[in-house]
């Protein structure tokens, strides 16, 4: 029962802090027409349609309807999924099930955001419960930030260590035509950029971006048919557990162990250092980049500090983390863990440019966002 | 296709200014969907939820309610629109072989928050929204539209009223059960022309949960009375400014139930559905929408609901339930209409049971003026 | 006009009109958010009597700070009161130094703040709340803590006004 699937074709924008030239239709439209092109389809070829945003940063209600023109879904089958930071992911993951149920065979799914159009912080800050969280809740970074002071304080980890992966990311970005911040930057940049919320500092952090990405999943068939190396969808694993923000557990990501546990064991995979060729991580700062590697498995708890160090996640290392640039270099956040798993297909299907890594057959994907919430998504070159 | 059942259902009490939390009215109505199935908490393996963020006024509207929705260790998600495309999304996910048990929930309350504020912002920010167009207003133009184009007198759109809210008396969950002639409703305060009080629904607070289920844990988890099996779907959407479109073709509702009438199979709509759930937010829209879905020729509904075919005792009984005139939680409306469908064809619904229904219809919209639709048939 | 052409620095469309944007200008959205039997109490504890009361699952035990109905982990229903803190353990910390929006208001908030997550005692989660330090220097992960009540106490978080460290 149910279909494999594999992704055949991807676009995206050029993502900038203000697309002044676009408006959020437009965007949308960039990313749609050059996944089809990517695909070499037409949107007649399109079965289904799959958007996700975060509706407080552009203020638009029922944007699945809103965006009907850029999305070409006049007279089809679309509806619209969201769930915070994750939304990038929860829209591939969406696009994965449409085709994977048999109801569909080409699906195209959707992220984007205009972030320049509202204030993200202020957004972002009415997740939290109104009455009895809002108000000291310290804005996206605060329990990233938060979380660090403690990483810190059990494994001597150092500010050095995140700023060795904000640099990492940041000059990676460099290889990419899409990204927003594209700017070459030094350990040391980073150690003196501005403090914004201890311990993170204005270089850790990432951006808010004007941006969009499409990602085209089609069911085994229809996808060996129309491409010649698909990206093939392993495995989806989603844990949203956390309603509150004080639940949350510090010394690991929690969300992540489990979901990356879980989806290790539905693809197979018992050593994920090794057998991932590479990954496409949603870290919203440099410091998730240090402490969240303990939750994917890839050492103890406590033990990123030392492979970072080492350059482990490097273009170079065993195992390229965001040769894309990740989320430190652009986030429009709608798009963002959709992103991920664009690159992620690129990356399989040797379409990644100047930043493509040699020779890969599996990728990880992340996504992030809520109240500590993890998207996984595995990608292979070969059918699961 | 696989066979994919619903196997219980929750719905809590819709009324206005209800003192639950969001949270409070998703276990509410979680736990009864539960106990319904007969299930425990861990036989469900993810859960689809749904909610939008500018009703409960808060961005990532999924958050609120994740632990009560028996989220924590399972797979889960969130649809923003209305419930049939929640339970949609829920099914694709079962059909695509990761899991076997799904509990779709939703959750609403409109007595919150401001509908005329929420539903201008469904409109394009740089044109239509400065006219102060909102949910009733575009209404009212669409209705003026389908009246002038096929004839259809107010009085016709008062029987839809009459009858639903007089359905309603049956039904102990709803918020407006009446007992209203036409010259009520031709006498409430005119809201927008053409449409009166009575032709509006009300702002509603509730949730609903659904569990649906694969056909081997279906089987093997429930007893065959429980079980309504999902035979058909289809979802389509029109085009997005009111002027892209004529409001009164309803040709994407067609698209629609064309597809879900292909996958159940069913050829003569009239004479092979029992009872249909339609999404009536407004008086007109059921006239609409029963024409969209084959009831009977475009333009010809006004007259049929003159004959009483469409009455509680009539042909084709259109939502005994009290539809969506009688209680408007947005959102949950359509998850709500399934649940009505999945007790009638049980046999469960108490004074509003039908004569032993076996296929039921079940109509959602998304969308401002019924621009995206989503059809279900259910059949025992 | 290539598929691909990168087009992020036009300020102009090509046959010279300026590119513009739409102000909204101010926006409000009132909603009246019920707070349900579990925060009416919780709050309700704290302005009348100073004291955080917490629910304890009857399943697995663990006492939540907030309080709330449901036990996610173990999905039932929470009716035992528990009283925690008023003091507690500072299990992390940030110091909030950009300033953005406030939605309460629309103004912007005031910076530098300090939200910390505290452990009260007996409590197995934390709450998030402030503290009035505002220098890294003087703040560690393992302080121990307590409320500084304010004088007039409406039913908020705020009765709270901050928790200060315990020297």
């Amino acid at each position: 029962m149910g279909n494999r699937v594999g992704i055949i074709g991807v676009g995206q924008t050029h993502h900038a802090a203000k697309r002044l030239d676009a408006s959020g239709v437009e965007l949308i439209s960039e990313a749609v027409t050059r996944a089809l092109d990517d695909a070499q389809l037409t949107i007649s070829d399109i079965d289904a349609i799959v958007i996700g945003n975060m509706d407080h940063f552009e203020n638009i209600n029922y944007v699945d309807m809103w965006a009907i023109d850029g999305l070409g879904a006049c007279m089809k089958p679309v509806f619209k999924v969201t769930t915070g930071g994750t939304t990038g992911s929860t829209v591939g993951a969406c696009g994965y099930y449409h085709a994977a149920s048999g109801l569909f065979d080409v699906v195209l799914a959707v992220g984007w955001e205009k972030n320049s159009e509202s204030d993200t912080q202020a957004a972002i800050a009415t997740c939290a419960n109104p009455t009895l969280e809002r108000d000291p809740f310290a804005g996206a970074i605060g329990p990233l930030a938060t979380e660090y002071s403690m990483y810190m304080k059990a494994f001597g980890a150092t500010e050095e260590d995140s700023a060795i992966v904000a640099a990492r990311d940041r000059n990676n970005a460099l290889n990419n035509p899409y990204a927003h911040s594209r700017q070459a930057v030094t350990v040391e940049d980073v150690l003196n950029s501005p403090m914004l919320s201890y311990p993170i500092k204005f270089l850790d952090m990432c951006p808010r971006s004007d941006g969009s990405c499409a990602v085209i999943f089609a069911s085994e068939e229809k996808a060996k048919k129309l491409c010649p190396k698909p990206a093939w969808v392993h495995t989806s694993v989603v844990r949203h557990d956390y309603t509150h923000f004080g639940d949350l557990e510090w010394k690991f990501m929690p969300t992540l162990e489990r979901a990356s546990a879980a989806a290790y064991k539905l693809a197979g995979i018992s050593d994920p250092l090794n057998e991932f060729d590479v990954a496409e991580l949603y870290l919203p700062c440099s410091t998730c980049g240090v402490k969240w590697m303990d939750s994917l498995w890839f050492c103890e708890h406590g033990g990123a500090p030392g492979l970072i160090r080492k350059g482990t996640f490097n273009m170079d290392g065993q195992l390229p983390i965001n040769p894309s640039g990740g989320v430190i270099s652009t986030n429009p956040i709608g798009a963002t863990a959709l992103i991920r798993i664009g690159e992620a297909a690129w990356q399989i299907m040797g379409k990644a440019g100047g930043r493509q890594i040699e020779g890969v057959k599996k990728a990880l994907c992340t996504g992030f966002g809520g109240c500590s919430w993890t998207d996984l998504m595995i990608l292979g070159a070969d059918l699961p | 296709m696989e066979k994919v059942a619903i196997i219980g259902v929750g719905q809590t009490k819709y009324e206005r200014n209800k003192p639950e939390t969001f949270a409070e009215l998703v276990f509410e109505a979680t736990s009864k969907a539960l106990e319904d199935a007969g299930i425990s908490k861990d036989d469900v393996d993810n859960v689809v939820s749904v909610s939008s963020d500018f009703w409960d006024g808060r961005t990532i509207s999924s958050m609120a309610i994740s632990d009560a929705s028996n989220a924590y260790g399972k797979d889960i998600t969130t649809v923003e629109g209305d419930g049939t495309f929640g339970a949609l999304y829920g099914m694709m996910r079962i059909l695509s072989g990761s899991f076997g048990v799904t509990l779709v929930c939703a959750h609403h309350k409109g007595t919150e928050s401001n509908i005329k504020g929420i539903t201008n912002c469904a409109f394009d920010p740089l044109v239509e929204r400065k006219l102060g167009i909102d949910a009733i207003s575009s209404a009212a133009l669409q209705a003026r539209r389908y009246m002038n184009r096929y004839g259809v007198s107010e009085e016709q759109l008062a029987l839809v009223s009459v009858k639903n809210h007089g359905n309603a008396m049956r039904n102990p969950l709803a918020l407006l059960p009446m007992d209203i002639t036409v010259a009520d409703v031709m006498g409430s305060r005119k809201v927008a022309d053409p449409l009166k009080l009575l032709d509006c629904s009300p702002v509603t607070d509730g949730a609903c949960t659904l569990v649906l289920a694969a056909e081997r844990p279906a089987k093997k988890l429930c007893t065959n009375k429980k079980r309504v099996w999902l035979r058909g779907v289809g979802h389509c959407s029109d085009a997005y400014r009111l002027g892209d479109r004529d409001l009164s073709d309803t040709r994407a509702l067609k698209d629609a139930a064309r597809r879900a009438y292909a996958m159940a199979g069913i050829n003569d709509p009239r004479a092979d559905v029992d009872l249909a759930e339609v999404y009536d937010a407004f008086s007109y829209m059921e006239l609409m929408w029963l024409e969209g879905l084959g009831f009977c020729g475009d333009g010809e509904a006004g007259e049929q609901m003159e004959r009483g075919i469409f009455n509680f005792d009539g042909e084709l009984p259109v939502n005994p339930s009290g539809g969506r005139l009688s209680a408007h939680p947005v959102q949950v409306a359509g998850l709500q209409a399934m649940a009505e469908c999945v007790l009638q064809l049980r046999g469960e619904a108490g004074d509003r049971q039908l004569n032993t229904p076996e296929t039921a219809l079940v109509h959602g919209i998304n969308g401002m003026c019924g621009q995206s639709h989503c059809v279900w048939i259910l059949g025992k | 006009m290539g598929l691909y052409e990168d087009k992020r620095k036009r300020t102009h469309t090509p046959e010279g009109y300026e590119l513009l944007a739409h102000e909204s200008g101010h926006l409000e959205y009132d909603f009246n958010w019920h707070l349900g039997y579990y925060w009416s109490r919780f709050l309700a504890e704290l302005r009348d009597n100073k004291r955080f009361m917490a629910t304890k699952c009857p399943q697995c035990g663990t006492v939540y700070m907030l309080p709330r109905q449901v036990c996610g982990k173990c999905y039932v229903e929470m009716n035992d009161w528990v009283e925690v803190g008023p003091e507690g353990e500072l299990e992390g910390f940030t110091i909030v130094r950009f300033p953005y929006v406030d939605p309460n208001n629309g103004g912007m908030k005031e910076v530098p703040f300090t939200s910390i997550w505290i452990a009260l005692d007996g409590a197995d989660t934390r709450l998030m709340h402030y503290c009035n330090e505002h220098d890294e220097k003087d703040l560690d992960v393992g302080m121990r803590m307590r409320a500084v009540w304010s004088e007039e106490r409406t039913g908020s978080i705020h009765d709270v006004q901050y928790f200060e460290v315990i020297k």
